[in-house]
């Protein structure tokens, strides 16, 4: 990708294009720093959540219930005076653990599966794609909550339901960057100097097309993020007592009108962790794209 | 002669073979999903209290004692033939009767949500292209990173908290106030899904556009610049943004039914989460294959109407 600016005079452009570059590193240097701190600080709150929790998450006092923020209840207690800001930090370590968990299969099977398909092309590949496209043409919820219905809620649901359905989008991903990388001639010259197909694919090609998936890896945690969240919020994901921040976000729709906090805050913090999550993968793309 | 074929005569071919096989890969998929059910379907269906009797003959409605090729073959003839994926397990209503009485609403849902979505998303990658690595640009990008990371179902809510409870202009839910007041809300919640979608391809596109030819000989004719915005690059940005809503039509269906639940819409999202519930196999693969065939459908349409109304695409087959 060659992003310079518009400019008709040739060598005016090449005096532009010296600072341009570092610029943009810098910029990107900026998103992925952002973003690392974004995600470090939900992680950090996340591992230590016993630590920073002032409160037990579960411990309910009805005496207490609906109570406005204060210092003893950062953001106030819910309907059943547990303290909501705990229940927020424990939420980040169910949420944040269940999106890293889902991923992985998806990750590892779509890659490997893109990657052979996009290597091997012919037949493989056309199957693959015909695969990918029939996967990609049902809409995302309603496969994941027909799975769900038939696997069962819960955390097992989720990771069943995504590891069918999640697996094509990293094929799709590696399989374009591995058929436009073994189109290269030094893929040719490797394997006409004797090396097998495995170690061409493994030991060369791969590492030129994992950076993709990588930066794929970090949007799709967002996006299944979401979807743990969207789920437990209709009551088929993360079940109760466990907090998570969508069965918060559905415990608050109560009370939306007269305590709109409790709805706010676990929706803030998803959005929070899906921005830094984001900003990662934009700097990552940024700074894999100069090479 | 074959080659006497025009490109666009024979694309349109390919994609309706093609589209053909994905509708067909569909509806495997979604038959094979009911043979996902951990141990015996019919029992985990009905639940461990079922009696035997009651079991047997749903394992007999369901067609599971058959073999594997004659179950599918049986399903595939009754959904060419009649439409339709069964009778409800709970009522006994037929799929296809079912879903017929609940596509309203979620037809007026997702046809707002996509016009919302080109209203909103053409503006705001116009303004970030035009700003490119600018503050507009980067306000864009800031906007477009939080909105792909909001569940919809929660920017349904604050919505709901702004435009309904605050300033009473939108009824909270349901669908008693008519279309299309009723899914205005929804409409716009389900639109925010997808608008940071299409604004980041849009504003690449438009980056282009804004580099080409056309546009600086009109620069140099002495147009203002307002002008050249407004009469040829947004016309020229409008067509994609509609094949783009195209394209992640897949993506706007889905998050609608989510919507729908959120405020109360009786619409398809609305049978799928009753179905869930209670388990309602055919009615859950009769909402899974009606839905993925529309996007089928849509693609195949969205891909076309983009060669047929822009001859370059035409000739670039």
């Amino acid at each position: 990708m060659t992003a310079a600016p518009v400019t008709s005079a040739a060598p005016e452009a090449t005096e532009l294009a010296v600072p341009l570059p570092l610029l943009r590193r810098a910029l990107a240097h900026r998103s992925l720093i952002a973003g690392l701190v974004l995600v470090g600080a939900v992680v950090v709150a996340a591992v230590c959540a016993p630590l920073i929790a002032p409160h037990d998450p579960a411990a309910q006092d009805l005496r207490a219930a609906l109570l406005p923020p204060s210092g003893e209840h950062l953001l106030g207690t819910d309907h059943l005076g547990r303290d909501v800001f705990s229940r927020l930090v424990y939420a980040a370590r169910t949420d944040l653990r269940i999106g890293a968990v889902t991923v992985v299969v998806p990750f590892v099977v779509g890659t490997l599966v893109g990657s052979v398909a996009g290597y091997a092309g012919g037949r493989l590949d056309r199957v693959l794609s015909y695969l990918v496209d029939t996967v990609l043409a049902f809409p995302f919820y309603v496969l994941i909550l027909a799975i769900v219905a038939v696997v069962g809620t819960g955390e097992r649901g989720i990771y069943v339901a995504y590891a069918l359905v999640g697996w094509v989008a990293y094929a799709r991903v590696t399989r374009s960057a591995t058929s436009v990388t073994a189109a290269q001639p030094w893929v040719h010259a490797a394997r006409e100097s004797g090396l097998s197909h495995r170690r061409v694919l493994l030991r060369h090609v791969l590492p030129n097309t994992l950076p993709q998936a990588v930066v794929f890896l970090f949007t799709d945690v967002v996006f299944v993020i979401a979807a743990v969240v969207t789920l437990s919020y209709l009551g088929l994901g993360i079940q109760p007592p466990t907090a998570d921040w969508g069965s918060m976000i559905a415990d608050a729709r109560a009370f939306l009108t007269t305590k709109w906090w409790l709805a706010a805050a676990p929706g803030l913090a998803v959005v929070v962790t899906g921005v830094g999550l984001s900003l990662v993968a934009d700097g990552l793309t940024d700074l894999w794209g100069e090479r | 002669m074959r080659k006497a074929a025009t490109p666009l005569a024979r694309r349109v071919a390919h994609a309706l073979l093609r589209a053909g096989g994905v509708a067909a890969g569909v509806v495997v998929i979604a038959f094979l999903l009911g043979r996902l059910i951990p141990g015996d379907a019919a029992t985990a269906l009905l639940g461990s209290r079922a009696t035997p009797e009651a079991v047997a003959e749903l394992r007999g409605r369901l067609g599971l004692d058959e073999p594997l090729p004659v179950q599918l073959w049986e399903f595939l003839t009754r959904l060419v033939t009649e439409g339709d994926t069964g009778a409800s397990l709970v009522n006994d209503v037929p799929t296809r009767e079912l879903i017929l009485a609940r596509v309203e609403p979620t037809l007026w849902l997702v046809a707002f949500a996509a016009v919302f979505a080109v209203v909103l998303a053409v503006p705001l990658a116009l303004w970030a292209a035009t700003h490119r690595d600018g503050v507009a640009d980067h306000v864009v990008r800031i906007l477009t990173t939080a909105g792909i990371a909001m569940p919809a179902f929660w920017t349904g809510l604050l919505l709901i908290l702004l435009f309904s409870v605050r300033l009473g202009w939108f009824p909270v839910g349901g669908v008693r106030d008519g279309y299309p007041v009723s899914v205005v809300l929804p409409a716009l919640t389900a639109a925010f899904a997808i608008v940071p979608i299409l604004v980041r391809s849009l504003r690449v596109q438009l980056v282009e556009v804004l580099r080409a030819d056309f546009v600086a000989t009109l620069r140099a004719a002495g147009l203002p610049e307002r002008r050249i915005l407004a009469r040829h690059v947004l016309r020229n940005a409008a067509l994609p943004a509609l094949v783009l809503v195209g394209t992640n039509i897949s993506y706007l269906l889905g998050g609608a039914l989510i919507v729908e639940k959120v405020f109360a819409l009786p619409g398809l999202g609305d049978l799928m989460f009753d179905a869930v519930g209670s388990r309602d196999l055919p009615v859950i693969q009769g909402v899974v294959i009606y839905s993925a065939l529309a996007v089928v459908l849509v693609t195949l349409v969205t891909d076309h109407l983009a060669a047929l109304l822009d001859p370059r695409l035409r000739r670039a087959a």
